[in-house]
């Protein structure tokens, strides 16, 4: 059957749209891309727009010498690799059990409640960091990942998960005298690769993007992971990333170029694990907000 | 036939380990999450760090009568629920505008390319989209005013103008977020049952109507839970509450200056300066507890409506 033309019409409108859309969201990365790759003098005078101009990587040089990014860069490493097992572990060990009708664990509900609270209502920011100072954990790494290990939005991504398991695979297990604890790790988790993927790459990516508690928990620079650096150093228009050393660059490198490789070196990242994360997070996005 | 109360003591010790597992996560929560709201006793408190929670002098509703009266509060509690509210119903319109045109897409790569790069920015955290916003939007030799003037417009201050300094926050977060606040409007369209738009295409509805009377009502409840859900956010100066908390924060926080505090100053940056960046604890305490009452509310409601009309269970 042929399309009418009117149909033809919005296919060719629908088709620019959307082109355009995609224009938006990638256009001003390019721009910010070719300025890190471009020498100073052709950003200052205009040239750059979305190809580099007078290529160099120098500004990428100048920004991986420096002791405080690699060292920033490690903190944020080591926190995704110990936060995140932290959060799936207790994120799994509370899924399950929440995951029992009723009438098989009689006190879900108060504990479902127990979690569900601290959703809706929270101390907020002041007490939250006295009692973070209180512990004794102000410059602490364990600051950056215990006081956030229960991400409670997960936790109901994975007990909406594990309550779509047929109860009879558990039943079955049971009969077999498998244990909870059994049920959980031979059971429900190979099941749930899906799901446990998305929140894996939430958590990854929560750990990697979370810089206020660097900002607040920790007073040595050298302390802080990586966006926390970039925000004290790039956002916050703190000269000091300059230095003398680096006007020898003059004409090469300058505050804008080396502020774009920064954000840019710390992007990488997500950008690897991005090709992964496609496949699953829409599972995520699914089971934590809208169910059939 | 065995007795009630065996089953009973027999179900018991077989949840015991069912306690055992949810305890290490609960003793996270309440150390961080309860431990807060206990130090609450602060906003009835002139608190000084140096007495801490127990020998601070009460002042009974000092704090509050302070809040009510600090210059500027009405203006901050305005410009958050300007903010908030552009956020969330951009927030909401866009993605489903969004998902309707992905959704008559036939070309499958190009659906992917186009998803691909939208939803991209959301991955981000607003430390390097604050660096990069800082950078296109400069009025000197940004990206945008570059394009601005090229077609011969006067270049405008997007992060330094107060007046532009809202709507500033409200583009740069539909940017980041419209992409990926269609995967769940996506997610209901594939539920669609396909016979409907068959016996609509029998009963002679083309692709407008088949859109409006099949698409669009099939969506609905979608929009509304997703409605209701943001209602919890109407003072975090946020779109949606994402599990992240507060991102309203985290852009504002890296994006303004004191030249549009006045415009661009918003409650949880106000508790941020009064109470971390100054010495005001009991004071920014104070706003923050007013804040998360109001919010805790619009969001139990949120729900409730959710629940009411959508058939909405969070757990």
């Amino acid at each position: 059957m042929k399309k009418p033309v009117s149909r033809r019409i919005f296919e060719a409108v629908n088709v620019i749209l959307l082109t355009l859309m995609t224009l938006c969201a990638v256009l001003p990365f390019l721009n910010f891309l070719a300025i890190s790759l471009s020498e100073s003098s052709a950003v200052a005078l205009g040239q750059v727009g979305f190809w580099p101009r007078r290529v160099t990587l120098q500004s990428y040089a100048f920004v991986l010498q420096k002791l405080e990014l690699a060292q920033a860069f490690g903190v944020s490493v080591a926190k995704v690799l110990v936060g995140v097992p932290l959060n799936m572990l207790l994120t799994l060990l509370i899924a399950y059990p929440l995951s029992k009708s009723k009438e098989e664990f009689p006190a879900r509900n108060v504990y479902v409640w127990f979690f569900i609270v601290t959703m809706i209502f929270s101390g907020g920011l002041v007490p939250w960091f006295l009692i973070i100072s209180k512990l004794g954990m102000i410059d602490s790494f364990w600051a950056l990942v215990i006081p956030s290990a229960v991400p409670v939005y997960n936790v109901v991504i994975l007990v909406n998960f594990f309550k779509g398991i047929p109860k009879g695979i558990e039943e079955a297990a049971t009969i077999d005298g498998a244990t909870h604890w059994q049920i959980l790790w031979r059971i429900f988790v190979p099941l749930s690769s899906a799901a446990l993927a998305s929140t894996i790459l939430f958590c990854v990516v929560n750990h990697w993007n979370s810089w206020f508690e660097g900002m607040m928990l920790m007073n040595r620079p050298s302390k802080y992971p990586l966006q926390t650096y970039l925000q004290t150093f790039v956002v916050g228009r703190n000269t000091q990333l300059m230095s003398s050393e680096a006007m020898r660059n003059v004409g090469i490198v300058s505050e804008r170029t080396a502020r774009a490789a920064q954000m840019f070196v710390a992007t990488v990242p997500v950008l690897m694990i991005y090709p992964f994360m496609q496949k699953y997070f829409t599972t995520g996005v699914t089971l934590g907000g809208v169910k059939e | 036939m065995v007795r009630p109360h065996n089953m009973l003591t027999h179900k018991q010790k077989r949840n015991l380990p069912l306690h055992l597992m949810i305890i290490p996560g609960a003793l996270v929560i309440l150390i961080f999450s309860y431990g807060p709201m206990m130090g609450l006793v602060m906003v009835f408190q002139k608190f000084s760090a140096g007495k801490g929670f127990f020998r601070s002098p009460f002042v009974g509703l000092e704090n509050f009568r302070y809040v009510f009266s600090y210059p500027g509060i009405w203006q901050v509690l305005s410009n958050t629920l300007l903010i908030s509210s552009l956020k969330i119903i951009g927030s909401i319109v866009f993605p489903v505008l969004v998902a309707l045109l992905l959704n008559e897409l036939s070309g499958r790569r190009f659906k992917r390319v186009v998803q691909t790069a939208i939803y991209f920015p959301h991955f981000l955290s607003w430390i390097i989209l604050g660096g990069l916003m800082i950078d296109i939007l400069s009025p000197s030799e940004g990206l945008i005013n570059g394009i601005i003037g090229a077609v011969g417009g006067t270049p405008v201050y997007f992060l330094g103008d107060k007046n532009w300094f809202p709507y500033t926050m409200v583009i740069t977060e539909l940017w980041k977020e419209v992409g990926y606040g269609t995967i769940v409007y996506m997610a209901a369209l594939t539920a669609i049952d396909p016979t409907l738009y068959e016996a609509a295409a029998i009963d002679g509805a083309g692709h407008w109507k088949q859109m409006r009377h099949v698409t669009l009502p099939s969506l609905m409840p979608t929009i509304l839970l997703m409605a209701m859900l943001s209602l919890g956010a109407i003072l975090n100066a946020g779109g949606t509450l994402s599990a992240a908390g507060s991102s309203g924060f985290e852009q504002i926080f890296n994006l303004y200056s004191p030249q549009v505090y006045e415009t661009g100053d918003v409650l949880d940056t106000l508790v941020f300066r009064l109470g971390l960046g100054g010495t005001k604890y009991s004071v920014a305490a104070t706003i923050g507890f007013l804040k998360s009452i109001v919010s805790g509310t619009m969001m139990v409601l949120g729900y409730w409506i959710a629940k009411k009309v959508a058939h909405y269970e969070i757990i």
